[in-house]
């Protein structure tokens, strides 16, 4: 079966909602009552038929509406994607996962055929019907990682491997929470997560980077991230404060369930093939809390979790303005009833 | 997209390419193609030898770019533990057995403006596939190989014809060695600089790098140990509730596979790390023998690598945190 493809905005108008369907599969990320942070990472295997989890790269009903307001991003901010000149062999790996996965997942919208270093990639829903050659660039109309995440959701990191590190030596962020790609790019592992309160006390990183550094080809990882996004906006990047920071200042109890959302991450790792390099993939995925609650789990959870969430979480993530707002409303669908364990609807 | 990480293959082909050194072609069995790798990898093969099971880490020589086969070469070595003379005596063509997938602890660093590769004999493997990448992304190299003599050296002759003069070679029974301190000297920035090969010359290159100057950074090398045999010792293990002796010619690794436990590895050579294994208490002195571990660390007893340390003297007992 196709998947059917909506046509909706990120800006502006803001025209963007969820259909039944993805709310359904909508990867809430509270397994139980509370947050902290943990290293969350477990094997990025196959999940349930229909779940996001069900394929490597999840192609969704926000596909074509994603990638339009990714060619926005890029037209007026051309450094959101960028590469260091020794990641081009990743840019082809990068290339090769990606095509190869929406492929295999989605043959009735994408098709990749290759004869040796031949290659020919069909992505019907953007009528892109493109033949060239895998290690030359010439034959591609951008750069190889440029080209392809143009035409697959998500922000794709790359990092290098070496002396005993990992390096964001490349990436496409467009849809990102509040991170600038142009800022961090060519820093270390710890670097890039030098902000993130408690974490570091606790010991997550050094383990997360010894995870990392002796990652498998072939035993990909993911873990789930969150933040919380007033409007449903994907580009709250640093550059584009000015546009939407003074959104957090709107929040009034009568707009909660229409204006705040709830951003979830699903991160994927992949070691590469040809490069030793790793992918670090970022698919947000946003819900507005008038459609979370249409799962009762859900509502009575993130009331929970906003109540007791650290206020150095809490900052960090940029809800001080609009927290006690929303949990006020969210107390409405919290009747204190038990939840069950896990984060999948009863 | 599959999620395994060992694979079952068969040798297809044996070939003696120098003294005491075999080649082999692995081919993958129940699958189609093996994972491609980038060069400077590892697989770890396991060996069943009778009632001994033997996992080895041998680099990937053949071409990074060729997922029919993957290629290793093993030189016959007369340690104790019998590795290299299980490949060379039992493994013949048809022979099935089972690789890890690719690991890399000795990748190219692109950043490199050239890439100066010093290899002592069966150190070569690592660079023949890293040469044969460099070659296909257009950076610049060059290689410089001693071997004991033309007969126990292996592939330099090939590689003369494939790479020209960017191959120097040096036998020392003809009494030539590798200008080292010249080399070192002469380089232009940016250049970074990778050895292979036993570790008295991976001592050597590495002390001469650190005198001429050269940045820590700019310095790769690869140093697998092979776990040394020693005195027969006792584990614990705190939370597994076992007790397991560990004979002279195994690890401690080993022989909690042996015990039918599995533990996470990846090189089995003190490297990487993923064997890092805290300590409850023990009664004698830890032999460290990885390359993993910070002097600190190992001076504090706190941690092993189980792949490849041990303890000193027979009887003493340790209690790991497994």
């Amino acid at each position: 079966m196709g998947l059917v493809f909506k046509n909706e905005t990120f800006r502006d108008d803001f025209t963007f909602s969820n259909s039944p369907a993805a709310i359904k599969r909508f990867p809430f990320p509270f397994h139980e009552d509370r947050y902290m942070y943990t290293v969350n990472i477990e094997p990025h295997i196959a999940g349930p038929k229909g779940s996001v989890y069900e394929f490597p790269i999840d192609i969704d009903e926000h596909y074509l509406s994603d990638m339009r307001d990714r060619a926005l991003v890029l037209k007026e901010d051309p450094l959101r994607c960028q590469s260091l000149p020794h990641m081009l062999t990743a840019e082809w790996d990068l290339v090769e996962l990606l095509m190869t996965s929406m492929s295999e997942s989605y043959p009735e919208h994408f098709t990749l055929t290759r004869e040796g270093d031949n290659w020919h990639w069909i992505n019907r829903p953007m009528g892109i019907d493109q033949k060239f050659t895998f290690g030359d660039v010439a034959t591609l109309p951008y750069r190889p990682m440029e080209y392809i995440t143009r035409q697959c959701q998500g922000d794709f990191c790359l990092l290098d491997q070496r002396d005993g590190d990992l390096w964001m030596d490349a990436g496409i962020v467009s849809t990102q929470a509040d991170w600038s790609l142009d800022f961090d790019v060519g820093m270390s592992f710890k670097e890039w997560h030098a902000p993130v309160p408690m974490a570091h006390e606790v010991g997550v990183f050094d383990r997360a980077l010894k995870f990392l550094l002796n990652m498998q080809q072939g035993k990909p990882v993911r873990r789930l991230n969150w933040t919380m996004t007033i409007n449903p906006r994907l580009d709250t990047s640093p550059e584009n404060y000015h546009k939407w920071g003074k959104d957090r200042t709107t929040v009034t109890p009568e707009n909660v369930g229409n204006k705040v959302h709830l951003r979830v991450e699903l991160q994927g790792l992949w070691r590469l093939p040809r490069s030793n390099a790793i992918v670090f993939s970022i698919r947000a995925y946003l819900i507005k809390m008038d459609e979370l609650v249409t799962v009762p789990k859900w509502g009575r959870r993130l009331h929970r979790v906003l109540k007791t969430l650290p206020d150095a979480i809490a900052d960090y993530k940029g809800t001080t303005r609009y927290r006690q707002t929303t949990i006020d409303w969210l107390a409405k669908y919290d009747d204190g009833a038990p939840t069950s364990k896990g984060c999948w609807p009863d | 997209m599959s999620g395994e990480a060992e694979f079952r293959v068969r040798v297809a082909e044996t070939e003696t390419v120098a003294d005491g050194i075999r080649r082999l072609r692995l081919v993958p069995l129940g699958r189609a193609a093996l994972p491609l790798f980038s060069g400077g990898a590892h697989t770890v093969l396991t060996m069943q030898d009778e009632d001994r099971v033997l996992r080895n880490p041998y680099s990937l020589m053949g071409s990074p770019f060729d997922s029919s086969s993957y290629q290793i070469s093993v030189l016959r070595t007369r340690d104790s533990r019998g590795g290299s003379i299980f490949v060379h005596d039992k493994l013949k063509e048809g022979s099935e057995l089972s690789i890890t997938a690719p690991v890399n602890l000795f990748p190219i660093d692109r950043r490199a403006r050239r890439h100066l590769l010093i290899a002592g004999g069966i150190g070569i493997t690592p660079f023949m596939a890293m040469m044969e990448q460099l070659e296909r992304e257009e950076l610049p190299f060059e290689l410089h190989y001693g071997m004991r003599s033309k007969a126990g050296g292996a592939y330099w002759s090939a590689l003369r014809d494939t790479y020209g003069r960017r191959i120097n070679t040096y036998f020392d029974d003809a009494q030539q060695k590798i200008p080292l301190t010249r080399l070192l000297e002469n380089q232009p920035l940016g250049t970074h600089l990778y050895v292979c090969g036993p570790a008295a010359m991976i001592d050597w290159v590495l002390t001469e790098a650190r005198e001429a100057g050269w940045p820590e950074e700019n310095v790769h090398f690869e140093r697998f140990s092979a776990p040394p045999a020693g005195a027969p010792f006792t584990i614990e293990l705190a939370k597994a509730g076992r007790v397991i002796d560990v004979k002279p010619t195994q690890s401690i690794l080993e022989a909690i596979e042996a015990a039918g436990l599995t533990v996470p590895f990846l090189c089995r050579g003190g490297a990487c790390g993923q064997c890092e294994t805290h300590v409850v208490s023990c009664s004698g002195t830890i032999e460290h023998n990885d390359h993993f571990l910070s002097a600190a660390e190992k001076a504090s007893g706190g941690k092993i690598m189980i792949c490849v340390s041990r303890l000193k003297s027979a009887g003493s007992r340790i209690v790991l945190d497994l």
